[in-house]
């Protein structure tokens, strides 16, 4: 029977082609020479050197953390090449001279590059091994003031903005990979919101790593004014390969008064073969600052690719009556480790904060959920809830819950509830006697168990979400 | 007039984990028949319904079984639920987070699937499955909860045979329907399976007491003992069974045995 059950949830990874593209890449190794040349290479300015020197700096002082709980061998950070790029030919004006073999990845991907083509009210930054090489709709965003464009574009365009908030959420020595990110990191998304506007489509970034002994460090940052909304999604392949790849990025989030920020992620790394051979190593710190009043920032999750997964997407809500929230699937089978989960560190008054996490194990493979949530002592009438459930296939994986609760403010309320299911025989039987076959019933169980999760996600990603984890809709919209 | 069989029970033998269960057990259900079978405690008797839904911990090992002319060992599980054979669980699981309402749906679209007919859509189902709420005097607000979940034991009890009204079998296999519920449920539970009984399904009651059968009267009875049926008769049997027990059915067995 439990045969049955794996068959189901191993899907084949279907992104784990390679692009045949002639790459600018840099030798691998790690020293100032080359963070120096990944800098000039850029043109970037000397502010940003010294912010990627301070960190390289910084980073060799730290040690990588062992508190996770999850098990790799040691990372040779001297076997890793730290820029890639697709060789262009000469400046790009439009989409229509991107290179075709790299129109034609991402049109495999499902990724619309061609704005014509994309999907109505979506803009999409594109980013290829290190750099991004496009940005749909710009023209339409500018119109009302939205800036969504490459980081690297971000830093030639829009200096002063990128200095002013770079590193302001997520500083440059925050941990061990956030300061490799700082020193090394190549390109990425930025988004600014002005005062006042409501963005008028989702805005959407798509990782893809191409290059075998490459690694990503993207960075994102996102901008809300006062009173503006964004809601950002966030996608991810990359080719099968069997040496395993780091991808280190940061994501910094910041809604100033009355803004608030949306961002959902579904996370298709490639996880390594049946064996565990191979994988994305995903180490990544994405923090949120609710910096103004009535801020809110959310973040949603679909963690299903990655031999290990290392993330905690935070809130930090500095603001009064800011809420933050964190909605996450993990689903970890083979031989893939996550560690995952959030921070909710409530620093202003009246803040709220929501958690809910659902961990699905299968094969042999370890889920934890990993989160923390800190009540300041002048947090007055902080108020979370936190959920944590667990479901495994099989009995082979393994579930943990590591929530840490630390309050200095008596008038703070905190709610913790977990649980713990199994699909068993006997609820497929059950599904059987009623006519359901098991693919079916797997399907819906696990639709059933990720609902709350799922219906925080943009309707296309929601689709996308349910298709990923193997699944189908169908029935459980009743 | 030909009476239709449709169930042919032969010899049939089976082990769980091991250990054999079933030791030949005969047995012809007729449509339009409705057949109780009681036995002390370990018998075999939800075993047996067991076996005949095809749950994968049981093991068959020897015997036939015809549904409707078919050989029941060659349809996985799911083919006999869509082929109409129903089991109404004594334990029925939990499952959490899937609601009744779509669990319903699906498995009734299924089944109407496997039958040739014309699934119905979300508000068509509401409508069907009202009508069958009524019977069972169940609060529609019970189809938003997930399956099970929570639910007391008459109400897991009575979302079983909710099932039964909503999928129509040809043969119905309730096993202790009528365990763990107040009289109250146990009126309503049975009325709801008397209401079902038609010259073209048949049921099969597995249970312990002989109360269920003051509401649905059965036109044969068996006793169950160490895997076969020691004995069998009509609705007085029943009745002697609660005034006498078992163990006599059992010694005039072993002596009919030894002689």
């Amino acid at each position: 029977m439990s045969t049955v059950l794996q068959n189901l949830v191993n899907q084949p990874y279907r992104h784990g082609f390679v692009t045949d593209i002639e790459s600018d890449v840099v030798p691998k190794g790690l020293n100032e020479d080359v963070i120096r040349l990944i800098s000039r290479k850029k043109k970037e300015p000397e502010w940003l050197l010294e912010f990627r020197l301070q960190a390289y700096r910084h980073w060799l002082t730290m040690q990588e953390p062992a508190w996770p709980n999850v098990k790799y061998p040691k990372i040779d950070f001297q076997d890793i090449s730290y820029y890639s790029a697709p060789k262009a030919k000469k400046k790009l004006a439009s989409m229509d001279e991107v290179d075709p073999e790299l129109l034609r990845t991402f049109e495999k991907l499902g990724v619309p590059m061609h704005e014509q083509k994309a999907l109505a009210g979506v803009a999409v930054d594109v980013i290829f091994d290190s750099v991004s090489v496009a940005t749909t709709y710009k023209q339409r965003l500018a119109e009302v003031g939205v800036l969504f464009c490459s980081f690297s574009e971000a830093v030639r365009d829009h200096p002063d903005l990128v200095r002013k908030y770079l590193g302001s959420v997520v500083p440059a020595g925050d941990n061990f990979y956030a300061a490799l990110n700082s020193a090394v990191f190549t390109d990425g998304s930025f988004c600014y919101i002005p005062k006042g506007v409501r963005c008028p489509m989702e805005l959407s970034t798509y990782f893809r790593i191409n290059t075998q002994e490459s690694g990503q460090f993207e960075r994102t940052l996102i901008v809300a004014e006062d009173r503006s909304y964004v809601s950002y999604l966030e996608g991810c392949t990359a080719p099968k390969f069997d040496t395993n790849q780091l991808h280190a990025a940061v994501v910094e989030l910041v809604a100033l008064d009355n803004a608030e920020i949306k961002y959902s992620t579904v996370q298709n790394w490639y996880a390594g073969d049946e064996q565990g051979i191979g994988g994305i190593y995903n180490f990544v710190t994405k923090r949120g600052l609710c910096r103004g009043i009535n801020s809110k920032i959310s973040w949603t999750q679909v963690e299903t690719g990655s031999a290990i997964t290392w993330k905690y997407p935070s809130c930090v809500l500095l603001g009064d009556n800011t809420i933050g929230e964190f909605y996450s699937v993990a689903l970890t089978n083979h031989h893939q480790q996550a560690d995952t989960g959030t921070k909710m560190v409530h620093i202003g008054s009246n803040t709220r904060s929501t958690i809910v996490s659902k961990g699905i194990s299968a094969g042999l493979s370890n889920n934890s959920y990993r989160g923390l949530v800190k009540i300041g002592a002048n947090a007055r009438n902080a108020r979370n809830y936190s959920q944590c459930d667990s479901m495994l296939i099989g009995d082979k994986c393994g579930a943990n819950t590591f929530p840490y609760i630390q309050v200095n403010n008596s008038s703070a309320q905190v709610e913790h509830e977990a649980s713990t299911s199994k699909i068993g025989e006997d609820q497929l039987f059950y599904f059987a006697q009623r006519g359901v076959g098991a693919e079916e019933a797997v399907s819906m169980i696990i639709n059933g168990f990720c609902r709350e999760v799922f219906t925080q996600l943009p309707m296309e990603f929601a689709v996308e979400a349910t298709k990923l984890l193997g699944l189908k809709l169908e029935g459980s919209v009743g | 007039m030909n009476r239709k069989s449709v169930l042919e029970v032969r010899r049939l033998t089976a082990r769980v984990a091991g250990v054999e269960i079933l030791k030949g057990i005969d047995l012809t259900v007729y449509a339009g028949e409705v057949h109780a079978i009681m036995g002390p405690n370990g018998s075999g008797k939800s075993t047996f319904a067991k076996v005949l839904a095809g749950h994968p911990s049981y093991e068959v090992t020897d015997g036939e079984v015809t549904f409707e002319g078919r050989n029941l060992f060659d349809m996985a599980p799911e083919e006999r639920a869509r082929a109409g054979l129903f089991l109404g669980f004594q334990y029925p699981v939990e499952i959490p987070g899937v609601t009744n309402s779509s669990f319903l749906r699906l498995a009734y679209n299924t089944v109407q699937g496997a039958r040739g007919k014309d699934e119905l859509d979300p508000l068509e189902f509401d409508d069907y499955v009202q009508d069958k709420l009524k019977l069972l005097e169940m609060d529609p607000a019970f189809l938003e909860r997930s399956v099970n979940e929570g639910f007391s034991g008459g109400e897991k009890k009575r979302n079983e045979i909710l099932q039964l009204a909503i999928l129509e079998p040809t043969l119905a296999i309730l096993d202790e329907a009528d365990s763990g519920l107040d009289i109250d449920a146990l009126r309503i539970v049975a009325n709801g399976v008397s209401r079902l009984r038609s010259p073209d399904n048949a049921i099969i009651l597995v249970t312990h007491y002989q109360r269920l059968l003051n509401y649905i009267t059965p036109d044969y009875v068996h006793v169950m003992d160490e895997g076969r049926i020691i004995k069998t008769g009509d609705k007085g049997l029943a009745l002697e069974l609660e005034s006498r027990g078992y163990d006599w059915v059992a010694d005039e067995f072993r002596s009919r045995q030894a002689a």
